[in-house]
């Protein structure tokens, strides 16, 4: 059975919905989380799967470049991402500098999974200023936090949204207007914001800030070693074009 | 069971700064000795080359080369009203692993404290009256003074190379230095760096004003230097990644570009790394300690006897290590009683962001302690009647390197992103950069360390739990601070000017400074300290505890110098008196 592209899919419900339940597996084992609808499985509403919609692996589909996100999230994470830094007169935005292919190769590897993390509980919501405390991974996160947007999102999900409803749904978010069950909508916010910045402002080892886009804009001359001679030049435009830790197009007489 | 092991001279537990000061000064001393080090070993030309070092990615948000809260972290809270929970990421401070330790990615700030921060209780008594400190606030003096730390401050500086200008050469104060500082014996080693825009333009607008910047002292070499004990560095070239990074480039001082070249060498030196110290064991009677037991990387246990333990880790693993160990009387905020896990401090930093449409400022050039700061406002260096608090802390523009993500992703304000946003960085970001001020925190009867009720390292052993906040002492001077900063900014003629102050309580994000001090302090008795004046345990005297662990409170400096000088006192004294009478304590309770 072959997999939808990205975006294709439109975010069925159905999806949503497994989405969700999924979900309520990881937290039946935790204490005092929040209510949300989808956490409680029983009480005469049946069995918590849907037919036909089994988590199967990604095939290798040379056309489908993401090794964690399901259609749905990656739909919305090129939409958000596109709000968030716009391609525009200045230059390339955030999706034609590989920012959600650099996020989801993140969210695959040790980042998404928090291997560094303390992920021991006993787990509580914590005060602002205790930090992070949720028992999602980040990859949890984004996986719990997608469904509820696009359910909040309506029609056909928060891609097929127009642009300046998706800019109003996200400061909605940015602000703590929209419920996502067990996911803080700020918490996540704060998340995506920050993985964005990282996918169009890193090395273009990571797959983003493709051609060093995000330095280019910014005029950052990226991974030199050695900037002695510009220390006490005051004022003066830096002369040197970006170069990325795997060098840069020029070595290779591409550009 | 643990496999016991032949004895040695001395154990030291942790391989960072002062791991290898006091490895170096006791194998000089003849002694066989060994550390461990619970991270691995780490070198320039294979962790962080010049080739790949440049990687804000890798380095800073993924923290390749930080402690791992999943291995050890701590439990915090800013109350005793509050349940701690654990610090689950990493945020305000970024404690090191591995050889090396923090050092690896400090940014060589490298200052003395004041003569007048050795005294705080008895000089602020003595200037502004009983009323200027407050019961709950639990400020000590240090047993030791400027003028007896000053030849080990000394002897720092120059095994770092340290650049910088003197401004008080055995009292005589010296133009273009700092007229504050403590006097000095000789000059910095080596003339300070190169200084690039923004921070020329705070010295310009602050000289204007009567203030005093000069170059911030940096143990980031200006020039090629070989160092006391024939190590060689090579001049920084302000890549902009010292901080949180390592160096590629054999600039920034650390045990590896200082000390590691000639110890690894001598034949009474061992280090073992990837084993972690589990804890110190003391003899059936108490009064003196054997040894340690560490774990290694396959989970087999080690007893290893030692005439001598110095503990050396960081300072937070110091004061837990102790805990865990039974050494010392657990301090109890109840009562105040008790001393290991009193008087936890911090530092409270904020900023005062400036743009020049009209400049380009380079803000990415930049070196770990590339700026000009002045110390107008630090310590005791002002007249602190009425204003309400004591202690101050130094203000300047240390230009570390505009990084890009860090420069332009500010997780407490939400808004910037969008086209507008976009058009906003494109134009601001060569334009823009800040005043920081970091300022000094008072210890308080209510900010302390102990163990955690509820929650466990990879080894079962209960973490630490902090307990912080600052109080209305922090909160006053750092505001002061903060207007004084904001009224250089509009001097300086900036287009746009916006103070950051630091408001509410203290949180473990973001990041601020890895600068936690104090839980085994250093004093004149054991009644009100855990240390005496050699860092020698009251408890057990053949027991040192190294680090800013020692701190009573925090100076508005960065601690690495104080760390260091301390160590090299101590380390004097071990090789003077304690080793001609082994296990006797250097001062008498």
């Amino acid at each position: 059975m072959k997999r939808d592209g990205a975006g294709k899919t439109g975010a069925p419900t159905r999806l949503v919905d497994r989405r969700r339940l999924l979900g309520v597996g990881v937290a039946l084992s935790a204490a005092p989380l929040a209510g949300a609808a989808a956490e409680t499985i029983g009480g005469g509403q049946g069995m918590p799967f849907t037919p036909n919609q089994a988590d199967y692996p990604n095939a290798p589909d040379p056309a489908h470049r993401y090794d964690y996100f399901n259609p749905a999230e990656a739909a919305f994470v090129e939409a958000a991402a596109a709000r968030m830094i716009p391609a525009d007169a200045l230059g390339p935005g955030a999706v034609e500098a590989g920012v959600p292919v650099f996020i989801d190769r993140q969210l695959a590897g040790d980042y998404g999974k928090a291997t560094r993390m303390y992920m021991q509980g006993p787990w509580a919501k914590g005060e602002k200023t205790q930090g992070y405390q949720s028992r999602f991974t980040p990859a949890q996160m984004y996986r719990a936090a997608i469904p509820p947007i696009d359910t909040a999102a309506g029609g056909g999900g928060f891609a097929k949204l127009k642009g300046d409803d998706q800019d109003a749904f996200l400061k909605r978010l940015q602000t703590g207007q929209v419920d996502l069950g067990q996911v803080d909508a700020v918490g996540f916010f704060t998340l995506l914001l920050q993985n964005v910045m990282e996918g169009f402002f890193s090395d273009p080892i990571y797959g983003g800030n493709r051609d060093m886009a995000g330095w280019k804009l910014i005029g950052f001359p990226g991974a030199r070693y050695d900037q002695t001679e510009f220390v006490t030049q005051f004022g003066a435009p830096y002369p040197l074009p970006p170069v990325g830790i795997g060098g840069r197009p020029g070595w290779s007489g591409k550009a | 069971m643990a496999q016991l092991l032949p004895k040695v001279d001395a154990v030291i537990v942790g391989f960072g700064w002062t791991g290898a000061i006091m490895a170096q000064e006791l194998t000089d001393a003849g002694l066989n000795v060994l550390a461990l080090e619970r991270g691995r070993w780490m070198d320039t030309s294979t962790d962080f080359a010049t080739t790949f070092a440049q990687d804000e990615l890798r380095y800073y948000w993924r923290k390749s080369l930080f402690e791992r809260p999943a291995h050890e972290t701590l439990t915090i809270r800013n109350n005793t009203g509050q349940a701690a929970l654990p610090m689950r990421e990493l945020g305000s401070f970024l404690p090191g692993t591995g050889v090396g330790g923090a050092g690896i990615h400090w940014n060589g700030q490298l200052w003395r404290f004041l003569p007048s921060d050795f005294q705080a209780r008895s000089h602020n008594l003595s200037r502004y009256g009983k009323a200027a400190v407050p019961d709950d606030m639990t400020i000590q003096d240090y047993p030791v003074t400027y003028d007896e730390l000053e030849p080990f401050y000394d002897k720092f500086e120059y095994l770092c190379g340290c650049s910088g200008k003197a401004g008080n050469l055995k009292g005589q104060i010296q133009p273009g230095g700092d007229p504050f500082e403590g006097p000095r014996s000789r000059d910095y080693p080596n003339p300070p760096l190169a200084m690039p825009y923004a921070p020329t333009l705070f010295a310009q607008a602050a000289a204007g004003m009567g203030y005093h910047p000069f170059p911030h002292p940096a143990a980031n070499a200006s020039q090629a230097y070989v160092n006391p004990l024939g190590v060689q560095l090579a001049p920084c070239t302000f890549c902009g990644f010292c901080e949180k990074y390592g160096c590629g480039n054999y600039s920034k001082a650390s045990s590896q570009t200082t000390i590691l070249p000639v110890l690894l060498r001598k034949p009474n030196f061992t280090l073992k790394t990837d084993s972690e110290v589990l804890r110190i064991n003391r003899a059936p009677d108490g009064k003196s300690v054997t040894g340690v037991t560490y774990i290694d990387a396959s989970g087999a246990e080690y007893e290893q006897p030692a005439e001598m333990v110095l503990l050396c880790a960081y300072v937070l693993h110091n004061v837990r290590l102790l805990l865990l160990s039974g050494i010392g009387a657990p301090y109890d905020p109840a009562t105040g009683q008790g001393v290991i896990g009193k008087n936890y401090a911090y530092q409270i930093t904020s900023s005062v962001k400036f743009k020049f449409d009209d400049k380009l400022l380079n803000p990415f050039i930049g070196a770990g302690a590339l700026g000009m700061m002045m110390n107008d406002f630090n310590g005791d260096n002002f007249d602190h009647t009425g204003l309400g608090f004591i202690g101050g802390g130094y203000i300047g523009v240390l230009q570390t390197g505009a990084r890009p993500i860090e420069t332009l992703f500010d997780s407490g304000d939400l808004s910037q992103w969008g086209a507008a946003w976009k058009q906003k960085v494109a134009h601001d970001y060569l334009r823009s950069f800040f005043i920081a001020t970091h300022g000094a925190v008072m210890s308080h009867r209510g900010n302390y360390l102990d163990l955690d009720p509820t929650y466990h390292d990879v080894f079962g052993r209960p973490l630490m739990r902090m307990t912080f906040d600052y109080t209305d002492n922090e909160h006053r001077m750092s505001d002061f601070l903060t207007d004084k900063a904001t009224a250089i900014a509009h001097a300086m003629n900036a287009s746009t000017v916006t103070p950051k102050p630091r408001q509410g309580s203290w949180s473990v994000v973001p990041y601020q400074t890895t600068h936690n001090t104090g839980g085994a302090i250093m004093g004149a008795d054991p009644h009100s300290s855990a240390i005496n004046r050699y860092l020698q345990s009251w408890d057990a005297p053949n027991l040192f505890v190294l680090g800013s662990t020692a701190f009573p409170q925090n100076a508005g400096y960065n601690p690495t110098g104080t760390v260091a000088a301390l160590a090299y006192h101590a380390a004097d004294a071990i090789r003077t008196q304690y080793l001609k009478a082994p296990g006797q304590p250097l001062v008498q309770a």
